[in-house]
């Protein structure tokens, strides 16, 4: 319990997850805990590009191939807008390869190491033929392209550009330019992907547990590409290790388990090892962005372009499509800031690597970490100090509706840069930062300010013209005769802690105790159709839905009470358990009014129907949080290494359910962030070949890379969504490396260097101070 | 495959008598032999620390080790370490403070610190935060898992 | 990521241990000690050792003691044992010092002060101390005993004078004089990571000068190795920053350094200007 805590509602207290016992006690249920009869190894290519000629098994090995699966429908996510290419992916790969770890034949054995020493043994003959690894490289004239039907390699490119904006770039001021690098990124969560599916034989059916973030959508998915009807398929996301985007993309590889199973009308299994994961698991974050901006004589931007590239790999990932990095970055770049003329275009290019997919904000770190270093720079150009250009730029009146059409919703940008830079001590640092200098030591200080997109429904999703489009929750509330609470949810946690903030939402509410109500979810059979947990909507609109259903029972609980208490419903208080006539000590424990409701129907004349369940749908329109992130690090210009002295954070994110939970969403985002600012990167030879396939040679942050972080907290209620809050689960994650950046960027500014590219690993730093020494 | 080995693991004071490949990792045999699903894979290259478990009431990681090595010898994994009902000053430290997400990096951590303060009870912040560095989780950010670990220690000395 | 099947041996003495060795080398049989090398290569089945002897029951192995003037080091003495000085006077202290660099905690448990020398990755920290600090391994097998000097052990990248058939029975490091000062510096991305450089530089000062330094570089090449031109340059000098700095030049002069995706030669030698200087600042503080 902080000091922060409220102590009139279970909205607002950090009490402790329900979550935790079975975890903590080792009782959690992975995928990967599942005994199976059959165990998958898959084979995979080797080689980035080329034609399979032949795949020959090695005596008496069970062996499936693309040939078997003749019936099974590609993967062809498809988005209706800027002329976006569809592309199908193979759920094994058929006459060509296109990447590093693409899946060519799955073997099937009883035990997981027979599968990979018969997976060993299968010869795979392929033609090589030249691969397409940069994204500067399958966009240049006469480059080998990834799949037929896609010209130039360019999947979509899209164009966005306010009328004014060629007449307001000529009246600036001033133009500046920045152009940043972001790196491959591997959301690298702990637990790897995985699925166990298992034939039903009373029922005939698969029951598919998998490690996934979108049951619902995964069964949709896999139901229809196998040819079978949904009803026959129920997918069981269990306790999920992890996720972070990465398991909201359909792998091929849960298709062949599928498969497999009914044919084999047995259970087969497939734990995916952390080389495959680093290899052939959704990729992320690479992109390069090049920024202009236009600014008036007081530093303010006029008119601001950019020129947004996106390396997606070879396929297209379901449901969001590989256009999702590339358009959002189009569609979100203005960022916070008060831009009226702007001028974008984004593509998402084709290569011969692993397809890209959602990571924990998506595009928006990138988008974040080159609006930053613009701003910086203009500081820079124009004497300001970071935090005074910013103040001079960010939004400020609210409803604010961007140059792409983007509502941004009541938030305090601004306030939450004031509040950062208070905590911070700007002025003692800048003292500090002068002395340290004077013993060869550099100091730097960065901000980031940004704004995250969350708990957007339907509408934004249709916008983006996918052709599924997600966004509604629905929730379903039972009480049981008990007078214990039920409620079943289509999203779909993982660590968000989602079974003890929604019941706190409920409780308040209902009148009862967290401990009365336990949240259902995972389970396609036992849950209302949902879209899973991604792209922080969960709290925002499950938790709506389930405010919106909860009140439903609220109002039946009330209808019941006034007809046993015999008094007018507006008497009826519901608390701590009773229902109660108000001014008055008579009352009826909440139990009794479940038992009444199912039990004694008689009582109530027929104006009351039988038993407690009601059901909400909530699709709010979206709404955005905002945050401030500073980071002060000390740069070694011997050996490039950065260390972080401390990292700060400013946040707003409406109406906070469990202050416990938010934190921990914050530390957990940062830490991502660090890891992308300063160590984690993807990286390809020439010829496609991946060469991060260790976690020695992709390097998450350990506790001793992350400083102690220091948050602070505004909260800006929401009026956008029917709870007050906002949703924050990327935000650490989308400010973290723009903040590290500017902080390297200022404690180097004696060099005259601009580090643009994360990470900004010791060697890059030491690179880019080698040669300003040379050309100095 | 290779002929399997009789061999007897006694963990969390239960006796698993199993036959086993000697290529069998001790993590796999814990998990699929003797059905403990408490310690979780990672890496399977001894970089992340999720199969953490006591061997001799040592902190070891299971996958690099093979089964037959521990033959005999006494390991404790994250489901021995409640008494009972009455969970470890550890475990109760990690749902206080808000030490665990998704939970799968969790009992790792979990036997790395129990390990760690049961042989060096005085151990300093500093090491016990060194440490604990031995291990990778994804989702807290590390902030209150040191918390969690801190509040425990503290504790456990007091006793 | 499962290994490939092997035979297993667990004998009980080192009788036992080099005759099997014997017997399996030839059908790349390979020593089991911490493992914490070779498990790993054999999960990525970059190793398919058709058998594996484990060392870890044979008697005998556990030897840490100073006899004659050298530490004796077991076949199985385990990286944590140095946690505490093992020895009085600086070669305690230096490898209660470097221990805490290798990998991390519960790696230290079960790895060994052998199998790293062994194993002879360019970035392991004993290795460098052995090279640097002139240590002897003993080598056995069924055909006898023989000592190696560590100048001559180290012979490319994870490459060893060990014949197939013998174990490292023991490791022995010359003990320095009590006014031996030395000083380690390690440079790695994150903490517990492999070294992209490390430095050992030692010395001892007469009459104000250093005598007999030791600069030793690993991380850095093929193989740990003591750097000449930087101790031809320590010789005979006071221990200042500007001899330091021109040493650590030299020896940046006269590496060949490895590249890998984390560093690129010339980023090697900025790490060894670097690292050799602090190393030799940390000697002298």
């Amino acid at each position: 319990m902080s000091g922060r805590d409220r102590r009139d509602t279970w909205v607002g207290r950090s009490i402790r997850r329900v979550e935790d016992f079975s975890l903590v006690t080792g009782r959690g249920r992975f995928t990967a805990d599942l005994a199976a009869t059959h165990w998958v190894r898959f084979v995979r290519s080797p080689v980035a590009a080329g034609k399979i000629e032949r795949i020959t098994a090695p005596q008496g090995a069970t062996v499936i191939t693309a040939a078997d699966l003749a019936g099974v429908k590609p993967i062809r996510p498809m988005l209706h807008k800027f002329g976006y290419v569809p592309v199908d992916q193979p759920i094994l790969a058929s006459e060509v390869v296109r990447f590093v770890g693409e899946p060519i034949a799955a073997v099937i054995a009883a035990s997981e190491e027979e599968a990979e020493d018969l997976a060993d043994g299968v010869e795979v003959a392929i033609t090589e033929s030249t691969a397409v690894v940069r994204a500067e490289d399958a966009l240049a004239e006469g480059a080998a392209l990834v799949h037929k039907d896609v010209p130039g390699n360019v999947v979509v490119e899209a164009r966005h550009a306010t009328p004014d904006f060629n007449a307001a770039r000529k009246a600036a001021h001033r133009l500046l330019t920045i152009e940043i690098r972001s790196r491959r990124q591997n959301a690298m969560p702990l637990e790897a992907r995985g699925g166990h599916a298992a034939y039903d034989p009373a029922s005939g059916r698969i029951f598919f547990t998998c490690s996934t973030q979108t049951p619902h959508l995964m069964r949709t998915a896999i139901a229809d590409l196998i040819g079978m009807p949904e009803s026959q398929l129920r997918v069981i996301a269990p306790d999920v290790g992890g996720g972070f985007g990465q398991k909201m993309s359909l792998p091929p590889e849960y298709v062949v388990l599928v498969w497999l199973a009914r044919k084999l009308k047995s259970s087969v299994a497939w734990r995916e090892d952390r080389r495959e994961n680093l290899i052939a698991a959704f990729h992320s974050r690479d992109q390069k962005i090049r920024l202009e901006g236009g600014f008036d004589r007081a530093g303010k931007l006029v008119a601001l372009s950019a020129d947004v590239t996106a390396n997606i790999g070879a396929y297209s990932c379901f449901p969001t499509t590989c256009a999702v990095e590339p358009l959002m970055a189009l569609a979100e770049l203005p960022g916070p800031y008060d831009i009226r003329a702007y001028s974008g275009v984004a593509r998402g290019v084709l290569t011969h690597t692993c397809p890209m997919a959602p990571y924990r904000g998506v595009a928006r770190p990138v988008i974040t970490l080159a609006l930053e270093r613009l701003m910086d720079r203009a500081a820079a150009a124009f004497d300001l100090d970071p935090i005074e250009i910013r103040r001079r730029n960010l939004i400020d009146r609210f409803p604010y509706t961007s140059a792409t059409g983007l509502v941004f919703d009541e938030a305090s940008y601004r306030e939450t840069m004031e509040m950062a830079a208070a905590a911070l001590d700007v002025a003692a640092f800048r003292v500090r930062q002068r002395q340290a200098r004077t013993i060869g030591r550099f100091l730097g200080l960065g901000l980031a300010t940004f704004s995250e997109r969350t708990g957007y429904g339907t509408p934004a999703f249709a916008a983006r013209g996918m052709e599924i489009t997600p966004g509604w929750e629905k929730v379903e509330l039972t009480m049981d005769p008990s007078g214990l609470v039920e409620a079943r949810i289509g999203a779909s946690p993982h660590g968000q802690g989602l079974r003890t903030t929604l019941a706190q939402i409920i409780a308040d509410e209902l009148g009862i105790a967290p401990a009365q109500i336990v949240i259902v979810h995972g389970d396609t059979d036992r849950t209302p159709y949902g879209f899973g947990t991604f792209a922080s909507r969960s709290l925002v609109i499950a938790g709506g839905a389930a405010l919106i259903a909860a009140r439903k029972v609220r109002v039946k609980l009330i209808k019941l009470a006034s007809h046993l208490l015999e008094a007018a419903p507006d008497d009826i208080v519901l608390e701590n358990g009773n229902a109660k006539v108000a001014g008055t000590d008579r009352e009826l424990p909440i139990a009794s009014l479940a038992r009444a409701a199912y039990h004694q129907a008689h009582r109530f004349n027929g104006e009351i129907e039988p038993g407690i369940t009601e059901a909400a749908t909530y699709d709010p329109p979206g709404t955005f949080s905002n945050a401030c992130h500073a980071a002060i690090v000390e740069v070694d210009i011997e050996t490039g290494r950065v260390e972080i002295d401390k990292f700060l954070v400013a946040e707003d994110a409406g109406r906070l359910i469990n202050p416990m939970i938010v934190d921990g969403q914050i530390h957990g985002g940062v830490a991502q962030g660090i890891g992308n600012a300063l160590l984690e990167e993807i990286i390809y030879d020439e010829t496609g070949n991946i060469l991060t396939t260790t976690l020695a040679d992709y390097l998450p942050p350990t506790l001793r890379e992350i400083p102690p972080m220091e948050l602070h907290h505004l909260e800006t209620l929401s009026k956008e969504t029917i709870t007050g809050a906002k949703g924050l689960g990327e935000g650490g994650a989308i400010g973290a490396p723009a903040a590290i950046i500017n902080a390297i960027n200022d404690a180097l500014s004696p060099f005259r260097i601009s580090i643009d590219e994360i990470p900004a690993t010791p060697q890059r730093i030491r690179a880019a101070l080698r040669a300003a020494k040379a050309n100095a | 495959m290779m002929e399997k080995i009789e061999i007897a693991l006694l963990i969390n004071g239960r006796w698993h008598a199993v036959r086993v490949e000697p290529r069998r990792t001790l993590v796999d045999a814990i998990r699929d032999d003797c059905g403990q699903t408490g310690t979780h894979i990672g890496c399977e290259h001894g970089v992340c620390g999720a199969c953490t478990v006591l061997l001799g009431g040592e902190p070891v990681r299971s996958c690099l080790m093979f089964a037959v090595q521990a033959d005999g010898r006494e390991i404790r994994t994250v489901e021995g370490l409640a008494d009972g009902d009455k969970l470890h000053p550890l475990q109760r430290a990690f749902m206080e403070h808000h030490g665990l997400q998704c939970g799968f990096c969790t009992p790792g951590f979990l036997m790395l610190a129990v390990g760690v303060l049961e042989r060096e009870p005085d151990i300093g912040d500093a090491d016990l935060i060194e440490a604990l560095s031995s291990n990778l989780c994804r989702c807290t950010g590390y902030q209150n898992i040191i918390k969690a670990v801190r509040a425990a220690a503290a504790e456990m000395r007091a006793k | 990521m499962k290994p490939a099947p092997f035979v297993y041996h667990a004998p009980k003495t080192l009788e036992q241990a080099v005759a099997v060795l014997a017997e399996v080398a030839p059908e790349d049989g390979r020593v089991l000690a911490g493992g914490q090398s070779l498990v790993p290569t054999m999960a990525f089945r970059l190793a398919r050792p058709a058998h594996l002897v484990d060392i870890n029951q044979v008697a005998g192995l556990d030897r840490l003691a100073v006899e004659n003037d050298a530490l004796a080091i077991g076949a199985c003495v385990r990286h944590a044992a140095f946690h505490r000085p093992v020895a009085a006077g600086p070669l305690g202290d230096l490898l209660a010092f470097v221990v805490r660099y290798i990998a991390h905690y519960p790696i230290r448990t079960r790895g060994t002060f052998c199998g790293s020398l062994a194993h002879a990755d360019p970035a392991s920290e004993w290795c460098l101390v052995a090279a640097t600090l002139g240590g002897e391994i003993v080598a056995r097998s069924a055909r006898g005993t023989r000592r190696i000097a560590a100048a001559d052990f180290f012979q490319g990248l994870m490459a060893t004078a060990l014949e197939d058939d013998e174990l490292l029975e023991a490791a022995r490091l010359p003990v320095p004089t009590a006014d031996t000062r030395w000083g380690f510096y390690e440079f790695s991305r994150r903490a517990g990571d492999y070294a992209l450089a490390m430095a050992l530089a030692t010395f001892r000062l007469e009459q104000g000068v250093m005598v007999a330094p030791r600069m030793g570089l690993g991380g850095v090449e093929v193989s740990p190795r003591r750097i000449p031109e930087a101790e031809a340059m320590l010789t005979g000098e006071p221990p200042e920053i500007g001899i330091f700095r021109r040493a650590a030049e030299a020896a940046a002069d006269a590496v060949d350094p490895l590249e890998d995706i984390q560093a690129s030669a010339e980023y090697r030698r900025d790490l060894v200007r670097a690292v050799a200087r602090r190393a030799l600042e940390r000697a002298a503080a």
